[in-house]
Order: structure tokens, then sequence, then C-alpha cells
């Protein structure tokens, strides 16, 4: 007993200790295969990731070197060189709306709040009207006319209505973000494999399961997906809410930076904002791994875009 | 004497087409199902199998006739059906104990008590070890089994299979067969099996009906008269069955020309 407990734990959970000789032939072979299969992913990750950075320094070198050069005019297109310099003095000075981390923060605050409230009403709208015929009918065009107009402008109609503090710009955050996740949901409904839904009538699935068991995990792929694109517009519509008038906000020291000639300073708020999208990208999707992990996982090795 | 457990009195069903016409997928159709009785349902493709099927378990109405079952008309999905689809119908989202216990959980069984009968049912069709796997990380044959385990769980009295094993390669088709035959005869349950393959009717059915091309209609009903308990594998050697099967075939055949002289000028058309 003593002994046995003592065991190192692979020896105890570890395979059957005398394997069928044919495994133990096959095993060699097929860790073979994998080694070479993980070797040959590794190469290509680093070659993807070496053809990456040469891109960068092409890209920002060619930027630095042209501005240096005055074959264009540093004034209009800023220099890579000013832009690290002009967010150095953001981090370590502040910025002229106040410390820079507060900006961050303040637009982040903003877009999560307008992302958050515009997906939520997005699905249950997606979902009542995928799966209600008449209403999604009765409505159908009152829906197109209003995804048409472009929907920023309520921006300005939004600082009326709630004046600098942050339902302005959340709210039109939520009215770019509301009408993506809103497609996609009832999209998402109405591709809903019909067997599935005959089997789960026949299993004794009232409308309530259907909806919650059936409807909803088979439409979360398309929601899901479309989550990753409206964060994005969330940004862009705090960005935007804050020109209708704001205090503070990445959004608002961008438009300072460009009302007096700080072109390095909207190049700064510019790669601050992107860091900040492709956090919650990350985040997204972490959530997504999460919520539909019964998928068949993808091909390992492949290139994160 | 008792009501028969299914009963089609003159059913004809009709389907708008996409292109605003209407297509006739059963014409008058006459089919009855003793209680316990395993009945095979043969015929070509689209002669109206499936939809058959669907007016048994109440998916859809009949557009004329009347449709009975245990003596009620089908008015919806009514309990003590089981359907096994065609195509996989099981949950991808849902684990092989979750799938098999939906049945259980939907009939207001509280989940320890779900989870346990489901179980039961995962070691009967073969799968225990594989409660949480998805149903991706499964072959086919095993999502079948957990398919027949999700429909069975539910102790239906009406069993309804739609060309269960015709996506299965050979062996595992023998298998799953005789699984079932072994399956039902621990139950009372009334089994209309669809298949394109008179073997298999033959060879797991009390009594074959072979549909006409579409738009459906019984051709003929033939009593199978082979020996209870079956091996599905040896019971096509013996001479009743080759008897049997060139009795039916015969009238088969016709069916299966038509439809596929159809379905070439549908094509060349
Ligand atoms: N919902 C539907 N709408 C229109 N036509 C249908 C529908 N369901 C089935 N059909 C048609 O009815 C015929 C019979 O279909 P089905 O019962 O699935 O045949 P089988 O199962 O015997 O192959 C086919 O021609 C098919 O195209
Ligand atoms: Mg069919």
């Amino acid at each position: 007993m003593s002994v046995r407990s003592t065991l190192p734990r692979s020896s105890v959970v570890g395979p059957n200790p005398n394997p069928p000789l044919q495994a133990a032939e096959a095993n060699p072979i097929d860790a073979e295969l994998t080694a070479r299969r993980s070797r040959a992913a590794r190469r290509r990750l680093v070659t993807i990731y070496g053809l990456r950075v040469l891109f960068a320094v092409i890209w920002l070198g060619g930027w630095e070197l042209s501005s240096r050069m005055n074959w264009v005019d540093p004034f209009f297109v800023g220099q890579p060189t000013g832009v690290v310099a002009r967010l150095w003095t953001w981090i370590t000075e502040g910025t002229a709306l106040g410390p820079l981390w507060y900006q961050a923060a303040v637009t982040m605050e903003e877009a999560v709040v307008g992302f958050i409230i515009g997906s939520i009403l997005g699905v249950i709208f997606g979902i009542v009207l995928g799966r209600v015929e008449l209403l999604a009918e009765t409505l159908s065009p009152f829906i197109k006319a209003a995804n048409a107009i472009p929907r920023v402008v309520l921006g300005s109609l939004f600082a009326i209505m709630f004046g600098l503090s942050l339902w302005g710009k959340a709210a039109t955050a939520v009215v770019l973000v509301f009408f993506v996740v809103f497609f996609n949901a009832f999209q998402g409904v109405r591709e809903v494999d019909r067997n599935l839904i005959a089997n789960a009538r026949i299993l004794g699935a009232d409308n309530r399961r259907l909806t919650l068991e059936i409807i909803i995990p088979s439409a979360l792929s398309w929601i899901l997906a479309s989550l990753h694109i409206s964060f994005g517009l969330a940004i862009v519509g705090a960005v935007v809410g804050e020109l209708f008038g704001a205090t503070a906000g990445l959004g608002q020291l961008i438009y300072n930076a460009g009302h007096t000639f700080d072109v390095n300073g909207v190049f700064a708020g510019m790669f601050l904002l992107a860091v900040l999208a492709l956090i919650a990208e990350g985040l997204i999707s972490a959530l997504e791994k999460r919520l539909i992990k019964w998928r068949p996982h993808r091909v390992s090795g492949e290139i994160p875009i | 004497m008792a009501s028969p457990a299914i009963e089609l009195r003159g059913v004809t069903k009709r389907f708008a087409t996409p292109k605003g016409g209407i297509y006739t997928a059963l014409r008058d159709l006459n089919l009855e199902v003793a209680a316990g009785e395993f009945c095979a349902v043969v015929g070509p493709t689209g002669c109206g199998k499936s939809t058959t099927l669907a007016l048994i378990s109440g998916l859809e109405p009949a557009s004329t006739g009347e449709v009975r079952v245990e003596g009620n008309p089908v008015k919806g999905i009514a309990g003590g059906v089981g359907y096994v689809f065609q195509s996989d119908a099981v949950f991808p989202w849902k684990t092989v104990l979750e799938n098999v216990a939906a049945g259980p959980r939907y009939h207001g069984a509280p989940g320890r008590d779900a989870r346990a009968r489901a179980r039961e049912w995962i070691t009967r069709v073969g799968l225990a070890g594989f409660e949480d796997r998805y149903p991706h990380q499964l072959s086919g044959g095993m999502r079948k089994r957990v398919g027949l385990a999700q429909s069975l769980i539910n102790g239906p009295r009406i069993l309804l299979m739609d060309e269960p094993f015709s996506a299965l390669d050979v062996q595992t088709r023998t298998l799953m067969e005789n699984e079932l035959l072994s399956l039902w005869s621990s139950t009372s349950a009334s089994v209309v099996f669809v298949t394109h393959d008179l073997e298999e009717a033959i060879a797991l059915a009390d009594r074959v009906v072979v549909l006409t091309a579409g738009p459906g209609t019984v051709k003929g009903t033939y009593k199978v008269d082979l020996p209870r308990p079956r091996n599905v594998a040896e019971i096509r050697f013996q001479p009743r069955f080759t008897q049997l099967y060139e009795a039916i075939w015969g009238q088969l055949r016709d069916e299966v020309l038509v439809s596929y002289e159809r379905q070439k000028h549908a094509a060349a058309v």
C-alpha cells in the first residue's frame, strides 16, 4: 500500500503495463509522425512571424526614411520616432486632458458599456424575430431602413439627449453594435438544422427548452462571430461620440491633436485605440473558445490572424 | 379487436414546391401496423417514405385522409413516439450523456435521475466510457447508437426509424441491426422501419410494405415468416429468405426502374 502511494503518478494512471505487441510497435511511429508534424508547424510559425517583423520594419523604416529625407512633409504625415516620442511624453508627463490611463479608461468604458448593451439587445431581438415570423415580416422594412441610414449621425442627437455624460458615447456605440449582432443572431436562428428541431420536439422539448437548448446554442457560432466585428464598431461609436462633445477620452485626445496640427499625436492616439481593440479581440476569442468547446478543433499550427 | 398501433386511411400528402406548384408526395396511402409489430417500408428514393414517418409522428399534417396512432387521430407531436432520423440529429453541443438525458429531462425528470437513466442506456447501446465525448468525437456508427439510446430512453410505444443505418459500413450495419433486434425484443414497441434496402427490410421485419414510385401508395404487403430470434448476418442464407427476397424484389424492381427513368429524364431536361 505504502509502496503504491509513493509511486509516481504517471505510472499509476499510465497506459497498460503490458500493451499488446502491435501497439508497442505502432507507438514509436505515431510519436515520430507527431513530432515531425509539430516541427513542420513550428517552422512555419517562425517563418510567418519573421515575415511579419520584416513587413513592419520595411513599413516603419520606409515611413521614417521618407520623412527624414523630406521626400514627404513630416508636418502632414508625421514620423514613427515622433509618434514614439509623443507616446512617451503622454505616458511620463500626461496629456493636455490629464493622465493617459484615464483617457484610455474613459474611452474603454464607453465602448464596453455600448458593446454590452448593444450585443444583448441585438441577441434578444435577433432571437425573438427569428422565432416569430409575423413579427419579423412586419418589422423588416423598418429594420432595413434603420440599417440603411448612416447611424453615426445619431451621435449628435445623443449628445443633446445625454449631454457630456458617458451615455451619449455609449448610445452611439449601441446603435452601431446592435445591427451587426442583430442580423447575425437572426440569421443564426434561421439557419438552425430542421432535423435538430424536429428531434428535440419529438423528444418532448417545449418552446422554452427548444429556444434555450437548441436555437441559442446553434445560433451561438453566428453571434460570437459578429462580436469580433462589433467591438471594433463599439470603439468607433465611442470615438465618434466624443467628437460631439466630451471632456476626456482617446477620441477627444485625437481631435485635440488634430486641431493643433499635431500629426504624431493623432497617430499615437490611433495606436492606442488599436491596442485596446486587440486586447478586446483577444478576450472575445477566449470567450468564444470557452463557449463552443463542442466544435471540432482547428488544425493545430494554424496561424491566428 | 384492439385498434392497431398505427393506422393510415386514404392519406394524401401534398407539398407546395418552391416554384409555386404543388407536389403530391403520397397518394391514397393505406397502412396498418399492429401493436408490437416490426413493419419495414421499402420503396425507391423519393417515393415518400420519410414523409410517411413525418405524418405518423405528427411533424407534418396529412393533406387528406386519416392518421391514427393507438386509435387517436394525430394532431401534432404526441408522447410515446420515438424517431430515429435519417441524417444525424444528435445535438452537437451536448455530450453523449447530455444527449441521451435530454428526453427524460424534457419530460420533467430531475437532472440526477435523467443522467442515471442515460448512463444505463449508454451502457446498453455499448457506449460506456464515452459519456463525456461530443458527437464530433465519435464515429458515424457511435453517433447512431447515441441517436438510438436518445429515442429508446423515452420508452416509446411507437418507434419510427428513417433509414437509420444507411450511412454505415456493412459490418457496423449488421452489428447495429442485430443490436436493434435485441433492444426491440425487450420492449413491446411497434416499429416502422424505413429503408431502401430490401435485404435489411426482410432480415428485420415481421412484414414488408412496398411503396410505389412517387406519389407513393402501397403496392404490396408481405408477411416475413422467418423465426425469431434472428441473426441478421446468417438469416440471409436461409432458403425462405431468398424466396421472400425474389418475390418482393419482383414488385420493387418495377418501381425502382420507374423512379430511375424519371430521375434520368429530370436530369436530361
Ligand atoms: N417539405 C417539403 N416540401 C416540398 N417537397 C417535399 C418536402 N418534403 C418532401 N418533399 C418531396 O416529397 C417527395 C418524397 O420525399 P421523401 O418522403 O423524403 O422521400 P423518401 O424518404 O422516400 O426518399 C420527394 O420528391 C421530395 O422532394
Ligand atoms: Mg427519406
